[in-house]
């Protein structure tokens, strides 16, 4: 299982990416941030970043304003 | 040094000794930007270091730090003549200019921390990226949905690893900004930023 944003649950299986999650979850937002288990993923390694089972996954969208 | 000072004397135990001789960086001096640069000179912050390539507006009177006399100057300037006022012992370093993701090593890379402030989400996340990639053991806070009036129950402080989300992660710039709200999460990043440096705990 891994946890999204310390609410959602996504069920794990061997080799799931960081795309696989957003897409599982539905996120398309054009501008978002990855973490997972407190490592910062970049946008370059969503499709070759494999999610450890248990994961604390954390997808934040980035919002205009400041 | 600014223990000496007596701005500093009714600060928390401690924390002057520590904030003196520490380095943030502020991306941006706009409504984050500049309300969290005022905050840190009035903590006792050492050195602050302030990039940003826009002129003072009046319309950015409504929740900017920044007063009908400075109209016209650079932000950064009009920005550090006001931390002066407050204590000219800080240490600042100034640079007008339009930040691009890699100038960040080079203008930021001696900062302890690093507030992110800017306008654009694309500007915002291209700033993320550069910084993690260059300092994946630096923080940066940054500013996330402070648009709006009220709900200030909404506004939070989420931790991804090395970055701190400071608002409410969904009001958008096109629904205006207030003063008191902007202001807040400016503060919000300044004392993320405090409580790291005094040796961080549960934000």
């Amino acid at each position: 299982m891994i946890i999204v944003n310390n609410r959602d649950k996504i069920e794990w299986h061997k080799g799931i990416t960081v795309r696989d999650v957003l897409n599982a979850m539905g996120y398309d937002f054009p501008v978002i941030a990855i973490s997972v288990n407190n490592e910062y993923i970049s946008p370059d390694d969503f499709d070759s970043f494999t999610v450890p089972d248990s994961a604390d996954f954390k997808a934040i969208h980035i919002m205009h304003g400041g | 040094m600014f223990h000496h000072n007596k701005i500093y004397a009714r600060n928390v135990a401690g924390m002057t000794d520590i904030l003196e001789s520490r380095i943030i960086g502020i991306a941006g001096c706009g409504g984050l930007g500049s309300n969290a640069a005022i905050a840190l000179a009035r903590a006792g912050i050492g050195r602050l270091i302030l990039a940003d390539y826009d002129y003072v507006e009046e319309s950015n009177l409504n929740r900017q730090y920044f007063f009908k006399f400075d109209v016209g100057k650079a932000k950064v300037d009009a920005l550090a003549d006001h931390i002066r006022h407050i204590n000219s012992d800080i240490m600042l370093e100034l640079h007008n200019l339009k930040l691009e993701p890699d100038d960040i090593p080079r203008i930021f890379g001696d900062a302890d921390i690093l507030i992110e402030a800017f306008d654009r989400a694309e500007a915002k996340f291209a700033l993320i990226d550069r910084w993690c990639k260059e300092f994946p053991q630096k923080p940066l806070i940054v500013g996330n949905g402070l648009s709006g009036c009220g709900h200030t129950n909404e506004l939070k402080v989420v931790k991804a690893g090395q970055l701190y989300f400071c608002g409410d992660e969904k009001t958008d710039i096109e629904m205006g900004l207030c003063s008191a709200r902007v202001a807040i999460v400016a503060n919000m990043q300044a004392n993320v930023a405090i409580q790291l440096l005094l040796g961080g705990g549960k934000i």
